[in-house]
């Protein structure tokens, strides 16, 4: 009840007007712009994090290097850190002010930046118990009838680890569609450049149209709740895989 | 098939330049004039108010998520019954939400044209721009924590137990305090952690509530924005350093409670 009434009231506001007046809030460009430019940048975001992360969890897991432990508690530190505040550390160090000499803040490249930091340890967290229990005894085997480093990984361990990797990425993609603390202060905000849905819906609120704002959030939130079907289906499909 | 040094360079650098540099970038910028001038920009009068508005959300978020989380595991993992699929779906619902869009949707409940507004109103409760509105949000987005971390646990040590409990003459009661509790401490406990973690830290959804009065609802993540947008960077980058040793004192403790449980 607790989070069902609260997300029915903003259903039913976005209905208020009747479908067509919904159809035409949605389809503003200002509107359609942002949900593009989110579904962007997640995708951009999940890929790179999809390929570090894989990197990441290997490294974690089959290499042995000192502060290894130190490594390893530090990936958790982007779901401890108030994402006002990763927002901000990203602009202090690649911002205009940074040593670097050049800035991100106010581009799309700026907007996946934060998004790879909040997202981080998803994939990782996903395939790096999935590697620990993965029965290297098949990985020799293959090593030794003559398969290369290549061959082994294509072969045996990617398909073992697809599933985690897969649910590693619904669960990021869910939350670089939602972003909005982490995002607001590197994005700039500018609309039709680098508005995402999360500061849309913000700026609509502030500007009292809270029609408008209602309908993007269901479009959200229906993006959202397909996530949260798709990740569960692959849990259910990877059950009974392993069972 | 090992990894190979490449690989490990490859994975820590993306973490330093991602994690590590950003973050002692802020401790850098903050301590820069002295930790002097730190500690004055800590101590406004705002942001001790924040602080310790801050501390309220915690206080109350923590307490009512660990009870229902642990409440609703149990329901989750012992009883069957119609709908069950769809409540587990459900529960991980505040986790894909926008943080913005639960503001929004306890602004239509509760604000003033919202479906109880005029009934609260009435009762002179204010709940939008108002604490309570902002307590509101931060137990729905820090909502999954616990009752994700016990499933797990009560899933894998079974009803043996608490059975065996009952059958020596325990009362229900009886059996979830001595039986059950002490069996799931350790999942019950991350959750914990990381509802205080999301608490603290939560900024979308308590600044679309709050209304963002300076000294009155702001919480330290919302002060950490508006001290920004009011160009007062000492302000926001030593509330930020307030905010991310509270972080690390998280992912500190994380570690050693799992430490503590592998030796165990």
């Amino acid at each position: 009840m607790f989070v069902l009434l609260p997300l029915a009231a903003v259903i039913a506001r976005s209905a208020q007007g009747g479908a067509s007046a919904f159809w035409q809030t949605v389809t503003t460009r200002q509107a359609v712009t942002a949900l593009e430019l989110t579904l962007g940048v997640s995708l951009a975001t999940v890929a790179i994090n999809l390929v570090f992360g894989t990197v990441i969890a290997w490294v974690l897991v089959r290499d042995d290097f000192r502060g290894k432990g130190i490594v390893n508690g530090l990936i958790d530190l982007p779901f401890a850190l108030p994402t006002i505040v990763a927002g901000l550390t990203l602009l202090a160090l690649y911002g205009p002010k940074g040593p670097f000499g050049f800035s991100v803040a106010f581009t799309r490249i700026g907007i996946v930046v934060a998004l790879l930091f909040v997202t981080l340890p998803f994939v990782v967290r996903a395939v790096q118990p999935v590697l620990i229990e993965l029965d290297r005894e098949m990985e020799e085997a293959a090593a030794s009838l003559g398969a290369g480093r290549r061959t082994v990984f294509r072969r045996i361990i990617l398909p073992n680890l697809t599933p985690a990797m897969l649910a590693g990425v619904g669960l990021a993609f869910a939350r670089c569609m939602g972003e909005f603390g982490a995002v607001v202060l590197i994005s700039g905000n500018l609309p039709f450049k680098t508005e995402v849905a999360s500061v849309f819906i913000f700026g609509q609120i502030e500007s009292d149209n809270v029609t408008g704002a209602a309908a993007v959030s269901v479009v959200l939130l229906v993006v959202s709740f397909l996530l949260l079907l798709a990740v569960a289906a692959v849990a259910r499909w990877r059950a009974r895989h392993e069972g | 098939m090992r990894a190979s040094r490449g690989l490990r360079t490859v994975a820590l650098t993306y973490l330093a330049l991602l994690l590590v540099l950003p973050v002692g970038m802020v401790f850098y910028r903050t301590f820069e004039d002295g930790v002097a001038a730190a500690w004055a920009a800590v101590t406004a009068p705002d942001a001790v108010h924040a602080f310790w508005l801050t501390l309220l959300m915690v206080a109350v978020a923590v307490p009512a998520n660990t009870v229902f989380g642990i409440g609703c595991a149990l329901v989750l993992v012992r009883h069957r019954f119609p709908g069950k699929a769809l409540l587990n779906a459900l529960i991980d619902l505040p986790f894909a939400v926008s943080p913005v869009v639960v503001g929004l949707a306890l602004v239509l409940l509760y604000g003033r044209t919202g479906w109880f507004g005029t009934w609260l109103a009435d009762q002179g409760i204010q709940v939008i721009f108002a604490p309570l509105g902002m307590i509101l949000a931060t137990i729905f987005v820090s909502l999954p924590f616990v009752v994700r971390e016990v499933v797990p646990v009560l899933r894998e040590i079974g009803s043996d137990q608490e059975e065996a409990a009952s059958t020596l003459g325990a009362s229900s009661w009886q059996a979830f305090w001595r039986v059950t509790l002490p069996s799931i401490r350790w999942g019950v406990a991350y959750g914990v952690i990381l509802t205080t973690a999301r608490a603290l830290g939560e900024f979308g959804a308590v600044s679309v509530v709050s209304g963002k009065l300076a000294g009155q609802t702001e919480t330290l993540p919302v002060h950490v924005e508006q001290a920004f947008q009011n160009f007062d960077l000492a302000g926001a980058y030593s509330a930020s350093v307030v905010l991310a040793a509270m972080a690390l004192l998280t992912v500190l403790s994380m570690n050693l409670l799992k430490r503590e449980e592998v030796t165990r």
